[in-house]
């Protein structure tokens, strides 16, 4: 499903020059795998998974989702991409602040291969518990609530892959274990491949698959090149 | 579905700047309609107003004047002609009907006119009307101390048949000046939407023998209307009046006199147009700053959507489109604004003139306006939307850890 080779990012420090960021040489993730990445603050895995995603053009390597080099695509192609394969979970959620619970659902299908599904849509809302919030705006909702929303978009295309970024960090204990089971359990439903990048061990130990983001990324932080 | 949610939801999340710019575009397209239909709708009926008869004469000196004197009953006279002179025309085998005109008193600031019966009876104001009464009553008899009224006139001086007046001296309203005569109302005349509404008709001979008058011009005339026999008839009386006579002064064609004096105060429409153009310009200029200012704000939402898939020609095309909507909702206001606006002009221009604006008329600059403002707001828009088409999405997202 993902198979990443060689593939590189830096950007311009404050103080001129570049500085590697990611630097991962070979990592692969099957069609229906559930992984964890460990990593710190800092640790470049926001940036490998906007390498992933297409949301940053990467300066080498290849970033394959089912068979598509992600990396040496055109900036359009790569929203297209993102957009047909692809389901993220960011951490601050990123929801439409001036849309509706169900117009946010909707918003993320639109972009996607099967177009505006409506009925699914509100499935999918119901399926993380909030078929009677359809109608609500994001800030009339709570944080675990909120989250549940950002996990129905990322899931209602249906996506082959789905990103989750530090997907729990905003919420307490008790919410955490519960976002990420259902996070879980919708991606095993939907046959789709979860990568997951945390430095939460609550959530890392979940993972039966978990690796060391550190180990992975062979960037040599804070080295001009 | 996609894009109308966009712009609906930035319209309504942005409602109070989205008022105020859509307000101030609707105030340059109600402008523009009204600076341009106000100038071709005077032009076109003062011109249709002044069909009924084909040539003034009067005294020596200007043929506007005596246009506007004697078709519009605005101006003062420039002098008088003897009786003869308008029994010389009347007779001429190329005019057809001759009717004079006097003037030089008013009732309460309404001017009156004397003339002929003929007037009512045998001329049309317009192509197939006649002038006809309202409510019953009849035109003065020749000679006699009776008055009839045009509806303008009537209306706003509350008279009806059978009230008496005494007319005052003057073109403008002095009650100092009021004429011993005692005149009785016998008819008021429909609406007939020319100059002939706002004023008051007495015999002619009432004008030319009221106390106070010169008695050695009690038999002159202001001017003559005249409708000729045959279109070049007009030129053959031209020459013999005005390039070989040095008396009197025949103002031909009447049409072409008032559109010469639409030419001499187009300056006056030109100046107007260009405020009205340089509004528009600061009302599109007005939605680039208002959705430019905004774009920080929406930066993020932006981002989201390209996360989410959207491509960047969409996000370029929504601002865009969001900026044609302001336009096109200005622009819908500005229908609002340009019927108020024309109906007011058009009763003070009634009032002033007696001639009445056709304001429902259709012109091809009441659909090219809008449509050219909603352009212009939309080019407006490409600015800030080229901004939203840069956005980074990253960096906009999230911090990178």
């Amino acid at each position: 499903m993902l198979n990443v080779v060689d593939l590189t990012k830096s950007f311009t420090a404050p103080e001129g020059g570049r500085v590697e960021i990611v630097r991962v040489p070979r990592f692969e993730l099957a069609a229906g795998e559930q992984r964890a990445l460990r990593g710190e603050s800092g640790s470049g895995k926001t940036t490998f998974l906007h390498l992933i995603a297409g949301i940053l053009a990467a300066d080498g390597g290849r970033a394959e989702i089912d068979g598509v080099d992600m990396a040496n695509l055109p900036e359009a192609k790569r929203d297209r991409l993102r957009a047909d394969k692809l389901g993220y979970i960011f951490q601050t959620f990123n929801l439409l602040q001036g849309y509706t619970v169900l117009e946010n659902v909707l918003l993320g299908m639109s972009f996607g291969p099967r177009g505006v599904d409506r009925a699914h849509a509100i499935e999918m809302l119901g399926r993380v518990g909030l078929a009677h919030r359809l109608g609500h705006f994001p800030r009339q909702l709570s944080t675990g609530q909120q989250q549940r929303v950002a996990v129905a978009r990322a899931l209602a295309n249906r996506p082959k892959l789905v990103l989750a970024d530090e997907p729990t960090g905003n919420l307490d204990r008790v919410s955490s274990k519960e976002a990420l089971a259902l996070i879980r359990e919708v991606c095993r439903e939907n046959g789709a491949a979860l990568l997951l990048v945390s430095h939460d061990d609550g959530v890392l130990a979940q993972f039966e698959g978990m690796q060391d983001f550190s180990r992975l990324n062979e960037a040599r932080k804070g080295v001009a090149l | 579905m996609t894009l109308p949610l966009i712009i609906y939801r930035s319209l309504r999340q942005h409602a109070l700047s989205t008022l105020i710019t859509a307000g101030s575009i609707a105030l340059a397209c109600g402008l523009l309609m009204t600076v341009w239909m106000v100038k071709t709708q005077a032009q076109a009926a003062f011109v249709s107003t002044s069909t009924a008869f084909d040539a003034v004469l009067g005294a020596r000196g200007s043929k506007l004047q005596l246009v506007l004197n004697g078709i519009f009953h605005l101006e003062a006279s420039p002098g008088n002609l003897a009786w003869a002179d308008y029994e010389s025309i009347r007779k001429h085998p190329a005019v057809k009907t001759a009717i004079p005109i006097a003037v030089g008193d008013n009732l309460r600031g309404y001017r009156i006119v004397g003339t002929i019966p003929e007037l009512f009876t045998n001329v049309e104001y317009a192509s197939g009307k006649k002038y006809a009464l309202s409510g019953g009553g009849k035109i003065f008899s020749d000679a006699s101390r009776e008055a009839v009224a045009g509806s303008f006139a009537a209306e706003r001086l509350g008279l009806k048949v059978g009230d008496t007046f005494n007319p005052f001296h003057g073109l403008a309203f002095d009650e100092k000046n009021q004429h011993a005569e005692i005149f009785t109302v016998t008819g008021i005349l429909a609406p007939t939407n020319t100059p002939a509404d706002k004023v008051v008709w007495i015999p002619i001979k009432g004008v030319q023998t009221m106390s106070g008058h010169d008695p050695k011009a009690a038999t002159d005339v202001s001017a003559v209307l005249i409708q000729l026999r045959a279109a070049t008839a007009g030129f053959m009386l031209d020459m013999m009046i005005n390039k070989q006579g040095n008396r009197m002064t025949l103002a031909y064609p009447v049409g072409a006199i008032m559109t010469e004096l639409f030419g001499k105060i187009s300056w006056f429409d030109r100046v107007l147009a260009l405020v009205a153009y340089l509004v528009a310009l600061v009302a599109a200029g007005s939605v680039l700053a208002s959705i430019y200012n905004s774009m920080s704000a929406r930066q993020r939402d932006l981002a989201i959507l390209r996360a989410l898939g959207a491509r960047r020609r969409m996000i370029f095309g929504a601002v865009v489109a969001e900026a044609a909507c302001i336009g096109a909702l200005g622009a819908a206001a500005g229908f609002g604004i340009y019927f108020a606006l024309i109906a007011g002009v058009a009763e003070v221009i009634r009032a002033q003139t007696g001639v009445v604006l056709n304001v429902t008329a259709g012109h091809v600059v009441l659909w090219v306006c809008p449509l050219l403002m909603t352009a212009l707001c939309a080019l407006g828009g490409a600015v800030p939307a080229f901004k939203a088409y840069r956005t980074p999405v990253a960096e906009t997202l999230a911090p990178v850890s």
